[in-house]
Parts: C-alpha cells; sequence; structure tokens
C-alpha cells in the first residue's frame, strides 16, 4: 500500500504549468483513437465501482474522452483487451481469483487498484487473524463446496500496481483525477497527509481534542473530505495510514486518557486492517502489555 | 454639515464610551446594514467556533473554556459574558487566508489559452471578539501577504476592507502565553473599536469601548443613533484599561496548582541562537517519537502562512483553475524537491516548524511568528506543546548559549524559508 506513482520523489511536483495539461500524452487505442478502459471486480461489495457511476455528469463526460470497453457493472457488453487503464476493485481470496489477476494485469497497460479491498485486502481480510476453516462451518451448510484461501490479500501481492487509489469506498472527486492523470500522463495530485487537513480545511471542531473521542484521523489518510468527524463521529480509518502515520503515539494518548487497549485494537482493525501500519498497531495492541491477557483487561 | 459627521468627531479614535452589553445588537445591525459578513465567537460542536453572527444572543453567554495539552472542554458558567472565553481553533486567518481559494482560471480556446477573470465579489468582513494575540498575528500575516514588493490581491483586498471590533481579555487559559510574547494580552493596534468588561468577578453590563481608527469611530457614531452610547469619566477609562494590564500581571504570576493544567510561558531570551545553535539537538528525536505529522499545529496557527499552487484540470484538459490550498511544513509534499526529499523524518519537519517558526521569522519578517495564543498546545491531538519542547532544548544547552566545542554558529536558517 504505497501510493506507487505518487511516492515518486524524483517525478514532476505539483505547480506545473496549464500547458503540461496539454494532453501530448494520451495514447489513443480504439479505432476512434480513446484510450479504452476496463474495470474488474474481485472480493470487494461494489462500492467503489458504483462510486464510478455515482460520478455521474462527470462520468458521462468521461465516456466522451475515453472507450469504457469493460465494465459490468454498468454494461453486458464486454470488448477484449489489452486496455489503456485498468481500474480493479477487490481483494484476492481464492485460487481463481490469483490466476485471474494476472491474466488483467496482463491485459492492461496501467493498472490502478480501487480501494480498500484491492490496496489493502479489505475488511474481508479480517479473516487472516482468523482459521478458514472455522469460518467455513461456521457460514456454509455445506463448506465442502468452497475453494478458498486462508486469506484476503491485495492486489499489490500478487501483481505490479502503478497506482492505488485508497478509500472505502474511494472518492469520485480522487477517481477523476486519476483518471485524467492517467489519460494526459502526469502524476495524479492525491495526497498523502492526514485527514486532520481536511478536518481543517472545512473548519470542523476536532473530536478528539474537544470531545475525547479517540479519532484515527490523525494517522489515516486524507481523500474523503473528512465526512465523519464533521457529523461528530471519529474517523475509522477508510483511507488506511497516512504518510508517517504514527500510530503508537496516538493510540498510547487515547490509552492513557481511558480507552481500552482491546476498543483500539478494534479500531485500527476495519477496512485496512491488513494495511502494514495499521496491521502492526492492531497487532501490538492485540499482544497487550507483556504477561497480560487482552480479553481480561478492564 | 450633518449630525452623523458630529457624532463621528465626538468618537473620534482614541476616545473611550460606555456601551451597553445589551446593545451588541445595535453594533451587529449597523455592521450587517453597512454590508457586512459579521463574523463572531459562537458555541458550536463541543467548542468557541468563529462563525457568521446575525444576533448577540448567539454569541457564547455564560460559557468558558479550559485549555491543555491536547484538550479543549467547554464548562457553563452563569457569570461568564460574551467574551470571557479565549481563543478557539479558529482565527482570522481562516477569513483573509482561506484553506482554499481559486487564483486564476484560464480556458484554452482553439489551442492558445485565455484567462478569465474570476468573479470576487465578497462582502466586506467584520470579525467581533479578535484578542490581542489575533491582532498581533494579523500584523504578521500582513507582512506576509502585502509586502512592498508584492501584494497578495485577494488578502490585500479583504484586509482593506475588514472590520476588527476587538476585546480586551480578562481571563487567561493555561495554554495562553502572549504575556511571553509581549503581543497582549491588552489590544494595542489593529482594531476599530475594542471592548473592554471593567467588571471584576462575574460579567458587567457594559463594556468600556475604546475607538482605534476613523471607520471605528464611524460605526460607534451610527450606534449611538440608535441608542445610548454613554461618556466615560478619566476613573472609568484608567479601570477598563487596567483589565488587560492585572490580567498581564497575572500571567506572569501564574504557577502551578494542583490537579489544574499548567500555565504555560516561553523564554524568548535569546531564542533564535538557541535554536540555531541546537540542530543537531537529541530532543528533536525525542519529539519525533510523538510527534503525529498529522498538520494540526500549523493549520490552527494564526501566523502560519504555508500553501501549495496547482492546476485543477478538468477531463477535456481545456478548463484549468489555479488552486491555492493550505500547506503544511508536516507534508511530505512540503519537502519535495528536485531530486529529492528535504525533510523525509518526522524529526526534520517539527525542527522545521519550531526553528522557523521562533527563529527563522526574527530573520525573515523582523518578529517572531508565535503570539503565544497556546492553540497549536491545544489541539494537537498529542498534547506536544511548543513550550515545554523549548524549555527542553534550553534546559539541557550549554550555559549562555554557547554552542559544543567544534561547533560553528549557524548564521542563517537551516531550511530554506518556505
Amino acid at each position: 500500500m504505497s501510493n506507487a506513482i505518487s511516492a515518486d520523489d524524483a517525478g514532476p511536483g505539483p505547480g506545473a504549468p496549464p500547458a503540461s495539461v496539454a494532453g501530448t500524452n494520451t495514447p489513443p487505442h480504439d479505432s476512434r483513437g480513446k484510450p479504452r478502459i476496463a474495470v474488474f471486480k474481485f472480493a470487494s461489495c461494489d462500492g467503489c465501482q458504483l462510486q464510478l457511476l455515482d460520478a455521474a455528469n462527470r462520468f458521462l463526460e468521461l465516456a466522451e474522452h475515453v472507450e469504457i470497453d469493460h465494465f459490468l457493472e454498468a454494461r453486458s457488453r464486454s470488448v477484449p483487451g489489452p486496455y489503456d487503464l485498468g481500474l480493479v476493485e477487490g481483494s484476492i481470496t481464492t485460487p481463481h481469483d490469483v490466476e485471474r489477476i494476472h491474466e488483467v494485469r496482463a491485459q492492461c497497460r496501467v493498472l490502478v487498484t480501487l480501494g480498500a479491498c484491492a490496496t489493502a485486502g479489505g475488511i474481508q481480510a479480517l479473516r487472516n487473524w482468523g482459521r478458514i476453516d472455522d469460518f467455513l462451518s461456521a457460514v456454509y451448510a455445506s463448506p465442502q463446496f468452497i475453494d478458498t484461501l486462508a486469506t484476503s490479500t491485495p492486489i499489490a501481492d500478487h501483481v505490479h500496481v502503478d497506482f492505488e487509489l485508497r478509500g472505502c469506498p474511494v472518492d469520485t472527486t480522487q477517481l477523476v483525477e486519476l483518471v485524467t492523470a492517467v489519460l494526459v500522463g502526469r502524476r495524479p495530485r492525491v495526497p498523502q497527509h492526514a485527514v486532520c487537513v481536511e478536518c481543517k480545511e472545512r473548519g470542523t471542531v476536532c473530536v478528539a481534542v474537544a470531545r475525547g473521542i479517540p479519532c484515527l484521523g490523525p494517522v489515516t489518510q486524507a481523500g474523503c473530505g473528512a465526512i465523519c468527524p464533521a457529523h461528530d463521529r471519529e474517523c475509522f480509518g477508510c483511507y488506511g495510514p497516512a504518510e508517517a502515520a504514527n500510530l503508537v503515539s496516538l493510540t498510547g494518548w487515547y490509552e492513557r486518557r481511558g480507552t481500552p487497549r482491546e476498543e483500539l485494537a478494534r479500531l485500527v482493525r476495519s477496512f485496512n486492517a491488513w494495511a502494514p501500519a495499521f496491521r502492526e498497531e492492531g497487532d501490538r495492541l492485540s499482544a497487550g502489555p507483556a504477561g497480560t491477557d487482552v480479553e481480561s483487561s478492564p | 454639515m450633518n449630525d452623523g459627521v458630529l457624532a463621528a468627531a465626538a468618537h473620534q479614535p482614541g476616545s473611550w464610551h460606555r456601551l451597553a452589553r445589551r446593545d451588541l445588537q445595535h453594533l451587529i445591525d449597523v455592521l450587517v446594514e453597512a454590508g457586512h459578513r459579521v463574523v463572531g465567537p459562537q458555541v458550536a460542536d463541543g467548542a468557541i467556533v468563529l462563525r457568521d453572527l446575525a444576533h448577540a444572543d448567539d454569541l457564547p453567554h455564560g460559557w468558558l473554556d479550559e485549555q491543555d495539552g491536547g484538550s479543549y472542554r467547554l464548562r457553563h458558567d452563569p457569570g461568564a459574558g460574551p467574551f470571557d472565553h479565549v481563543v478557539g481553533p479558529h482565527s482570522l486567518k481562516n477569513f483573509l487566508f482561506p484553506p482554499r481559494d481559486t487564483l486564476q482560471r484560464w480556458v484554452r480556446v482553439a489551442g492558445s489559452w485565455q484567462e478569465q477573470a474570476i468573479p470576487r465579489d465578497e462582502p466586506p468582513l467584520a470579525v467581533i471578539g479578535a484578542r490581542a494575540c489575533d491582532l498581533q498575528a494579523l500584523a504578521v500575516q500582513d507582512a506576509i501577504f502585502i509586502r512592498a514588493d508584492y501584494a497578495d490581491p485577494a488578502y490585500a483586498a479583504r484586509r482593506d476592507r475588514l472590520v476588527v471590533v476587538a476585546v480586551n481579555c480578562r481571563r487567561a487559559a493555561a495554554t495562553c502565553f502572549c504575556h511571553s510574547m509581549q503581543c497582549g494580552p491588552a489590544v494595542t493596534h489593529s482594531f476599530d473599536l475594542a471592548l473592554t468588561d471593567p467588571a471584576e468577578g462575574a460579567a458587567g453590563d457594559a463594556f468600556a469601548v475604546e475607538v482605534g481608527s476613523e471607520r471605528g469611530a464611524g460605526l460607534l457614531a451610527e450606534v449611538a443613533r440608535r441608542t445610548t452610547v454613554g461618556a466615560l469619566d478619566d476613573e472609568a477609562i484608567a479601570a477598563a484599561r487596567r483589565v488587560p494590564r492585572d490580567l498581564e500581571s497575572r500571567m506572569h504570576a501564574r504557577s502551578v496548582e494542583p490537579g489544574q493544567p499548567r500555565p504555560r510561558s516561553l523564554d524568548t531570551e535569546g531564542i533564535r541562537d538557541l535554536l540555531f545553535d541546537s540542530l543537531a539537538h537529541p530532543r528533536w528525536d525525542e519529539v519525533a517519537t510523538r510527534c503525529l505529522s498529522c498538520t494540526n499545529c500549523t493549520l490552527v496557527c494564526p501566523t502560519c502562512f504555508c500553501h501549495s499552487v496547482g492546476e485543477v484540470a478538468d477531463l477535456s484538459g481545456d478548463h484549468v483553475d489555479r488552486d491555492r490550498r493550505w500547506a503544511s511544513c508536516f507534508e511530505i509534499d512540503h519537502g519535495r524537491m528536485h531530486g529529492g526529499n528535504a525533510r523525509p523524518t518526522t524529526a526534520s519537519r517539527y525542527r522545521q516548524w519550531l526553528t522557523h517558526k521562533l527563529a527563522g521569522w526574527i530573520d525573515q519578517f523582523g518578529t517572531s511568528g508565535c503570539t503565544g495564543c497556546g492553540r497549536c498546545i491545544t489541539w494537537c491531538p498529542v498534547g506536544i506543546d511548543i513550550t515545554e519542547e523549548v524549555a527542553a532544548i534550553r534546559a539541557s544547552s550549554a550555559p549562555d548559549g554557547q554552542p559544543a566545542a567544534g561547533h560553528e554558529p549557524s548564521p542563517s536558517p537551516p531550511d530554506a524559508p518556505p
């Protein structure tokens, strides 16, 4: 989970003049000279694909500039690859997924993951801490017909990913920005700073400071527009760890001010539980102070 | 000559008057009728914030704020007046230098770029309840955005029309240290009108009003057409002047009380050289174990002015806005430059912020970048305290600020100013 394109320090910085968006880099692929886009789904709720449709007016504008050749959520017609841009939703949870993501990668010049599932394994990565056989027997009447992996893993664990768009779901503005940037061949403007920046932009009063609510905003990457704190709720970490996220300091502060350790472990173990910084902190908190049983702590 | 001009002359700058607390509404009305957007303190979302203010009843009558590192709580106190709180998460910066601004708009027509005018039809701003630290911050931001060689047009336009109704504090939070930065709590400049509640204890029923400008004189004259604006004798003026002076004395004398937040102060003696000579101090790595790089301190700071400018294009690439957004030296993008990143670590970012704020700023603008408002302390999610960090560096530096042997004092800031 690295935001591969934007993490390139040698890349062009923000602030390039308008001429740089002139579109000289556009690689026309179909017969009408439009770039071809495909959208693929793996283990997911379809919410990120719906965000693409939810972009409504911008989506229609997008359709004027690109050929959407494979997007089963939106249309049954599918044109075979190769594609200029592949957008992948969902995590890898079955042996078939593993085969299929390699086929998808081979079909796409640029491959971008959409959302927490594809980028960090999603909420379903909670299975990575359990025993898959226990889940199967608890959920399915005839588990012998289920062919699944023991883990839910991000796309980048299996194939090279050019850019990871965070979020549960992804933000439509970031999605359009990403597609625009890929089409014209520039780096997308997707900041890696914390959700706090967006709270301050909105003028939202900090729920952690003014209400004592344990909030993941200071360690979570921005992009959602800081929706939850604007509605008196803590940030749930939908966009995964921010750059330089200092989980130990933040959870230690909350713990010293009365939030139980197991509650903090649950807070970091949600949609992005398997993202490295959150995973490490969830494990550290679950391990508890040396010699104590987390389940029995107050 | 009409009555208005006579009245304005009577309310000339430097004069003092009496305005009943219940007549604050007239002041708001006068500002609104003159076309201003009036902003003032109000209780919202668990804090006292700056918002559009239509009714004096919406001021935080009966509310006090308790502040400490990483903590802000409101407390109901029936005796508290509308301005007995101190500073909240917002400052004048939110309005004069807003978080997002479109600077330019370009459209591509037949292959060539044309600039389109952006409508600038926002009403003039009037802020009620600004404190001495806010006004110092205003002066600091003026020096940044309105320079002889370059003036930011949007900031300059807002600033030029700004009306400031200031308030002399009669109470300080534990996080306040304007007395250390020598810019408060007395309001001394950059105001049109200044209100002081001279009552001791519970809030009084009237304010002493000092006129700070011709604009303020005109406003008060208009208020005087609608209600009684009384005279103050010398004794009453002296009593009003004593309010912030007494508070300043109390701030200097504050000591740690058991069970109470530690009152802040900051020793500024030789601070520029102290910090520039401490660039390799182990405290930077220590604070980095606690710092979240979350940017809160810089975004609530009333003087921090960093911003990033970038182009936002639509899908066609034919319509491009040049947008300015708040930025922070705690973001990785802030240190990104050709060939690498100047500040990849949290330690390097915290050091940049602190040394720029308290040392580099002096070289750059002739003043400290800190006003002692304490917002960075209160709104840090983990309570990192600028006064504590400076004290820690001072405590473990060589006596008299002398650097260790073999170390050359830095003649200039370690990092390029933003």
